[in-house]
């Protein structure tokens, strides 16, 4: 009963965690879906357009294109959300440590975020990578490295405003110590809005791997990755378009998807937003009930009282 | 006086420094003391200290000057261990009692943590203390399983009360704990404080604004103004005895429902002076009506009248 409410009121919620699901199960249940082997080279079918025996046609290699996008959602989504995953526990931690102690701890960890926001995300990303090598995991630390900022900003600002409520100074007076105050008080409060931030980043961290890979820092052949094989479909633009359309149509859904799940996720979690709806719903049930009213103040029109009381 | 002092303020003196680098002082040089099973009264308006000078006797915060002594023993410079433990000792009701919680924490765990923090009681008897306490403080045991934002007011300032007692401190510190509330409910929680004070033998020290509430309470009254203890008097003497034209002044300020509609309402003419850029000689000269030439050179010093009266003014100097 309680899910069913739940589902009536957030229905836009609801329906993006479907599709997402959706997503999180091509990508487990590739290896079933998949028509072809996905690395099976066959060079006699090389660039064949979109028909019956290949769905999306295959690639320069003669390799099966929608067994590979199926293939690549395991790829993308779940390095996606590790890597979402590695950045919100690295941000928010770093973020926490330096609201809560301020000083010489906060100076550091700010600094060297202001050194990580002087750069441009990718090109910052690119240089990390290229130092590193190229490969999916050192594309994973390159992006890490470039965005945890964001969440440590955000966690530290969270953290400085809690830290001047009554009830940080409650949990002092009754001798909370320093850990239980973080675990208990701290992140807690601070969580939905962290994680509200985590699940609308989940396209633009996707988006960004896409661009490495794309670049050749990330994923290396023969993976399945969708900014590699875009990479990859570059070269033959005009003579086999669909190996640029079809990864890139990919991404384009996963990433709407995962955004605007991150959106609804907002409006569940944010008090303040669902205050506002519920505070509209009130609206506009005192409009009905003010409608109602006015029928009984038109037939007495002359007693003054009700007029007065209902001003 | 015969009874001990608990707490005591000595020569206590807060400076905050602002962004510009001008110096404020909040608090200047308050003497007290807050004797066991006795209420003291801090009046003043907004902006006068009460609360700084509150943060600093419970160690929230740090005096600029001055010591702060528990028992007769200095515990102004305490850290980490010590402080801990004056903590247990010495605690506070918040003025607001939304801000006070935890939005994440039930009331049950709300009243037992301090208790689980000192390790006082182990996680299984939780039940029993809430049930304990929440009973003492006149709110039925079901309460345990709610949040404080689905509570009333008065409700939540119960469940205050109910966390600064499970320590059995001392003293306890009520900021305000009042003001935010309702007349009626206002009554009610000062009654239960004035019950709880009396079976526990607590110290207390009560911060408010309204005169006539903390009066009805209060063994004996602090007046403060800008930073300063103007005058320092018996609770019960205060309507007839008050001396310090500010003091005078409030107690002018009081309405109840017998007063005299044909009466002119005395007013204190302009404002304070920014506690920034105080003058010369006595914060309250340009509001006194009695201003003489001494009383813009010379700050008074609180001084003895008679008794346990005491007051800062050239008039009774």
């Amino acid at each position: 009963m309680k899910i069913v409410n739940f589902a009536k009121e957030n229905r836009e919620f609801v329906i993006f965690s479907i599709f997402a699901l959706i997503i999180l199960l091509v990508a487990i249940f590739a290896p079933a879906l998949a028509t072809h082997d996905p690395y099976e080279a066959v060079l006699n079918d090389s660039l064949q357009s979109p028909g019956r025996e290949h769905l999306l046609g295959t690639d320069v290699l003669g390799r099966d294109l929608f067994s590979r996008i199926l293939y690549g959602t395991s790829t993308t989504v779940s390095s996606s959300l590790i890597l979402v995953g590695i950045i919100f526990v690295v941000g928010t931690a770093l973020g926490m440590l330096a609201g809560y102690f301020g000083g010489v701890m906060d100076m550091i960890i700010m600094r060297i975020s202001d050194i990580m926001i002087s750069f441009p995300d990718l090109i910052l990303a690119i240089a990390i990578a290229g130092i590193l090598g190229s490969s999916l995991g050192n594309a994973i630390i390159a992006i890490t490295v470039v965005s945890w900022t964001k969440y440590a900003r955000l966690a530290r600002s969270l953290v400085i405003k809690i830290m001047q409520s009554d009830y940080i100074s409650a949990a002092r007076l009754t001798g909370s110590k320093t850990p239980h105050i973080l675990k208990k008080y701290l992140f807690p409060n601070i969580l939905p809005t962290l994680i509200v931030t985590a699940a609308t980043d989940i396209g633009s961290i996707m988006l960004q791997l896409a661009s490495l890979s794309f670049l050749g820092f990330g994923a290396q052949p023969p993976t399945p990755e969708w900014g590699f094989m875009l990479s990859e479909g570059r070269e033959f633009l005009q003579r086999a378009p669909w190996l640029l359309i079809f990864p890139g149509l990919a991404i384009f859904i996963v990433v709407m998807v995962f955004n605007l799940l991150g959106d609804s996720l907002r409006d569940v979690l944010d008090p303040d937003t669902n205050r506002i709806n519920k505070k509209c719903r009130k609206k506009v049930i005192e409009n009905e009930f003010k409608k109602d009213c006015k029928g009984i103040r038109r037939n007495s029109a002359s007693n003054w009282g009700i007029k007065w009381m209902w001003k | 006086m015969s009874e001990e002092a608990i707490l005591e303020a000595r020569y206590l003196t807060r400076k905050f420094k602002t962004a510009d680098s001008r110096v404020l002082t909040a608090v200047d040089n308050v003497n007290l003391k807050i004797y066991k099973g006795k209420t003291l009264g801090i009046v003043g308006e907004s902006g006068c200290g009460k609360s700084t000078l509150m943060r600093m006797l419970v160690q929230l915060d740090t005096p600029t000057e001055g010591q702060i002594i528990y028992r007769g023993k200095d515990i102004t410079d305490s850290k980490g261990k010590s402080l801990r433990e004056n903590h247990r000792r010495i605690q506070m009701v918040f003025q607001d009692p939304m801000a006070s919680f935890n939005p994440r924490m039930k009331v049950l765990d709300i009243i037992s943590e301090p208790l689980l923090n000192y390790k006082l009681i182990k996680k299984n008897e939780r039940k029993n203390i809430a049930k304990k306490y929440l009973k003492m403080v006149d709110l039925p045991e079901e309460f345990m399983d709610k949040y404080p934002q689905n509570m009333s007011g008065g409700q939540r300032q119960r469940v205050g009360i109910a966390r600064a007692l499970t320590l059995e401190p001392e003293v306890i510190l009520c900021d305000e704990a009042t003001c935010s509330l309702d007349v009626s409910v206002q009554d009610h929680i000062i009654k239960l404080l004035v019950k709880l004070q009396r079976e526990k033998d607590i110290a207390m020290a009560f911060i408010c604004h309204d005169v006539a509430l903390v009066q009805s309470l209060a063994h004996k009254l602090a007046i403060m103004y800008l930073g300063n203890i103007v005058e320092l008097i018996s609770g019960d003497k205060i309507n007839k005895e008050a001396k310090h034209p500010y003091t005078k002044a409030l107690i002018g300020s009081i309405f109840d429902i017998g007063v005299d509609q044909n009466t002119q309402i005395e007013t204190i003419e302009s404002e304070a002076p920014s506690p920034l850029d105080l003058p010369q000689g006595c914060s309250f000269q340009n509001r006194c009506p009695h201003c003489k030439e001494i009383c813009t050179i010379k700050k008074p010093e609180l001084s003895k009248l008679k008794g346990e009266h005491y007051v800062a003014c050239h008039l009774y100097g």
